[in-house]
C-alpha cells in the first residue's frame, strides 16, 4: 500500500476543489439546450480533439492495458494503433461531415433521421442502458483502485467521487465535461510519463530493457508487435493476425470510434465542419504516443520488478496482479509531490470516466428516448431540466451498479463484452446507411437488431460450450479477446448482410430526403482555397505515414 | 474558446493547475534534496526537474490565455 504525505493530499484535495469551482463557473454557459448538451458547438480542433480523446482516457482503461501489456507484452500495442488510428482517421475525413452536416445531437439521431424511430430506439435503449453500467464500473473500479492502493474506504471513495462528478456534469453540462477532459489529459501526461522516463534510465534503454525481458522471461516473445501472429499459439494472446487486421482493425475499433457516442459527442461540439474533421485527426496523433504511458510502463515491469505478477484469480496474499503494474511502478520511481500527482491523475482519469458516460447518458435519454417518445414538444428549457436531472438520476443509478459489480468479480469483464454488442453492428448499420442510399429503414432496424443478437449468441454460446470457440474464433486456442474480435466480425457482418437484403425487398426512400445524410446526395463542402497545413486531409496522410511505420520499426 | 459565450479558455486553467501543482512538486523536491525517498533513482531529483517543467509551461499558458488578454 502507498503511503501519501501532506503534499500528495494538497494535491488530490486541490483536484476536487479545482473541478467543482470549475463547475459552477461554466454553469451560468450552460442554458440552452444546444449549450448543455453540445457545449454550444463551439469547440476548438485542439479542444475537442483532446476531449474526444481523453473520453477514451479513462484509469480503467489505463491500469487495464499496462496490466495487459505485462500479460501480454508489446501486443497490446495493437488496440492503441491498428485499433484506433485507421478509425480516428475514417471519422474525420469520411463520416464526420454526414454527422456534423445532419446537425444531429447524437449518434441515435443519427439514425432516426437516417432510418426513423424503430433504429433509433433499439441503438439509443440499449446505448443508455450500457452506458450507465459502464458509469458504475468505472466508478466501482476507482473505488478498488484507491481501496487496494491507498487503503481508503471504498464507499468514501464512491460517494465523493459521484458527488463530484455530479456537481459539474449537471452544472455545466458537455462544457464541464469536456474541460474536465481536457484538465485530465495534461494530468494524465504529467502524472505518468516520468514513469517511461526513469524506467527506461534504469533497464538502460530500449536494447537494455529488451535484454533484461528476455532475461527474465527466456523463450517468450513479448516485444514484437507483428511477427508472432502468424499462428494462435505463438503468441501469449492466443491470437492471430486476422482477429488484429479484421475484428479489431476493421470492426470493432471502427465501431467503438466512429459510433460510440460517448466520444462523437465531443467531436460533434466543434465549432465549424473543418474543426470536427481536424479534431480525431489531432487526437489521432495523441493516441499513438499513449503507449509510451500505457504499454512501456508494463514492458518495464517485466524488466525491472523483482516479483513477477500474476492473474487476478490466481491471486495470493502478499502478491500482486497485473492490473497493479502501473501503481506499483509509480511507487517505484515517484516521491512526495509526484506521488500525489500520479493519484491525482488515475482519480481525474475515473471521474472523467464518469463524467462522459453519464453526460452521454443524458443527452441520449432526452433527445433520442425522452423527445421522440414520451414529450414531443416541450420548451428547450424543459429539456435542459430534463438533462440535468438525467445526469443526477443517472449517477445514482451508477452507484447502484457499482454496489451490484462489488458482488460479482467478473461482472467488469462481462460488461465491457456487452458493450462491444452493441458497438460492432451499430458501426454496420450507420456506414450502410450513410454510404448506400437504397439502405431503407426497415433494413436498418432489421439489421442492428439481428447483429446484436448474433453477438449475444455467439457470446453466450462460446461460454456454455467451449468446443464452438473452435467454429466461432477460428481455433480452439483463441483466448478472451480474441475471441471477442471474431465475435465482433461475425456480428457487424451478418447486420450488413440483412441489412442489405431486407433493404433490397423493401421501397427505398426518396433520394431527397437523404440530403445531408448519405454519400453521393450530399454536398461536402470544397475546401479548394484552404492553405495545404490547414487542410484535414493533409494531416489524416501524415498521421497514417507516421502509424505505418511505428507498425514497422516493432514489427 | 467561445467566441459566442466569451468563456474563459480551458488553456487557462490547464496552465492554472499545471502552475500550482508544478511549485507543489518543486518546492517538495527541493525540501528532500539531502534527504531523498527511498524510491528507485532518487538521486537524479526528478520532483525538482519535472516541477520546474511544470511550473514553466504553467506559467507560459497562464500568461498566454489569462481573462482580459485580448480586451
Amino acid at each position: 500500500m502507498v503511503r501519501l504525505h501532506s503534499v500528495d493530499l494538497a494535491i488530490i484535495a486541490i483536484y476536487f476543489l479545482a473541478v467543482i469551482c470549475i463547475g459552477f463557473y461554466l454553469k451560468r454557459f450552460a442554458q440552452s439546450g444546444e449549450d448543455f448538451f453540445l457545449a454550444g458547438r463551439e469547440m476548438t480542433a485542439w479542444v475537442a480533439g483532446l476531449s474526444f480523446l481523453s473520453a477514451n482516457l479513462g484509469s480503467l482503461e489505463l491500469l487495464g492495458w499496462a496490466g495487459s501489456s505485462y500479460q501480454y507484452g508489446i501486443l497490446a500495442v495493437h488496440w492503441y494503433w491498428i485499433g484506433a488510428i485507421p478509425a480516428m482517421l475514417f471519422l474525420g475525413i469520411v463520416m464526420m461531415p454526414f454527422y456534423y452536416i445532419s446537425k444531429t445531437h447524437s449518434v441515435p439521431g443519427y439514425l432516426q433521421l437516417r432510418y426513423g424511430k424503430a433504429a433509433s430506439g433499439l441503438s439509443a435503449v440499449s446505448f443508455g442502458f450500457m452506458t450507465i453500467l459502464m458509469s458504475g464500473v468505472n466508478m466501482f473500479a476507482m473505488a478498488k483502485v484507491m481501496q487496494v492502493v491507498l487503503g481508503w474506504n471504498i464507499h468514501f471513495s464512491i460517494w465523493v467521487s459521484s458527488l463530484t462528478v455530479g456537481i459539474y456534469v449537471a452544472s455545466g453540462g458537455l462544457f464541464s465535461a469536456i474541460f474536465n477532459e481536457v484538465l485530465q489529459f495534461f494530468l494524465i501526461w504529467f502524472g505518468a510519463l516520468l514513469i517511461p522516463i526513469l524506467g527506461l534510465i534504469e533497464a538502460g534503454g530500449w536494447n537494455g530493457l529488451v535484454a533484461r525481458i528476455q532475461h527474465n522471461f527466456p523463450n517468450q516473445n513479448f516485444t514484437h508487435a507483428w511477427s508472432n501472429l502468424g499462428h494462435f499459439e505463438n503468441n501469449p494472446m492466443g491470437m492471430h493476425w486476422t482477429g488484429i487486421v479484421f475484428g479489431l482493425g476493421a470492426v470493432i475499433s471502427m465501431g467503438y470510434w466512429t459510433t460510440d457516442f460517448l466520444v462523437v459527442q465531443r467531436v460533434l461540439s466543434a465549432k465549424d465542419l473543418r474543426s470536427a474533421k481536424m479534431a480525431p485527426i489531432i487526437g489521432s496523433f495523441f493516441k499513438m504516443a499513449v503507449p509510451l504511458i500505457v504499454i512501456l510502463p508494463g514492458l518495464i515491469g517485466l524488466a525491472v520488478l523483482p516479483d513477477k505478477l500474476v492473474p487476478e484469480s490466481a491471486l495470493q496474499p502478499g502478491q500482486h496482479s497485473y492490473n497493479d503494474v502501473l501503481p506499483l511502478m509509480l511507487a517505484r520511481y515517484c516521491g512526495p509531490g509526484l506521488m500525489g500527482l500520479g493519484v491525482t491523475a488515475l482519480v481525474a482519469g475515473f471521474m472523467a470516466g464518469m463524467a462522459g458516460n453519464v453526460s452521454a447518458f443524458a443527452t441520449v435519454w432526452t433527445y433520442d428516448i425522452y423527445r421522440p417518445f414520451i414529450r414531443k414538444t416541450a420548451p428547450d428549457q424543459h429539456y435542459v431540466s430534463m438533462g440535468r436531472w438525467c445526469t443526477i438520476i443517472g449517477l445514482f443509478i451508477s452507484i447502484g451498479t457499482a454496489y451490484v459489480a462489488m458482488g460479482f468479480a467478473s461482472i467488469m469483464d462481462y460488461v465491457q463484452a456487452l458493450f462491444s454488442f452493441f458497438i460492432a453492428p451499430l458501426f454496420g448499420t450507420v456506414l450502410i446507411g450513410m454510404l448506400w442510399k437504397r439502405a431503407t429503414p426497415l433494413g436498418g432496424f432489421l439489421g442492428l437488431l439481428a447483429g446484436t443478437l448474433t453477438a449475444i449468441g455467439i457470446f453466450l454460446s462460446m461460454k456454455f460450450d467451449h468446443n464452438l470457440v473452435a467454429v466461432f474464433a477460428l481455433s480452439s486456442q483463441a483466448k478472451g479477446l480474441a475471441q471477442d474480435m471474431y465475435q465482433a466480425l461475425w456480428s457487424w457482418l451478418v447486420c450488413v448482410l440483412v441489412t442489405v437484403v431486407a433493404s433490397l425487398a423493401t421501397a427505398p426512400r426518396p433520394a431527397a430526403e437523404l440530403v445531408g445524410l448519405v454519400y453521393g446526395v450530399t454536398p461536402i463542402p470544397k475546401e479548394e482555397n484552404v492553405p495545404l497545413l490547414h487542410k484535414p486531409i493533409f494531416w489524416a496522410g501524415v498521421a497514417l505515414v507516421l502509424f505505418v511505420i511505428l507498425q514497422f520499426v516493432f514489427w | 474558446m467561445s467566441e459566442r459565450h466569451h468563456i474563459i479558455p480551458v488553456w487557462f486553467f490547464v496552465g492554472l493547475l499545471l502552475l500550482t501543482y508544478g511549485a507543489l512538486i518543486l518546492i517538495s523536491g527541493i525540501a528532500e534534496w539531502r534527504d531523498p525517498p527511498p524510491t528507485v533513482l532518487a538521486k537524479l531529483h526528478a520532483p525538482v526537474w519535472w516541477g520546474s517543467l511544470m511550473v514553466m509551461l504553467g506559467a507560459g499558458y497562464v500568461a498566454a490565455f489569462r481573462p482580459g488578454r485580448d480586451a
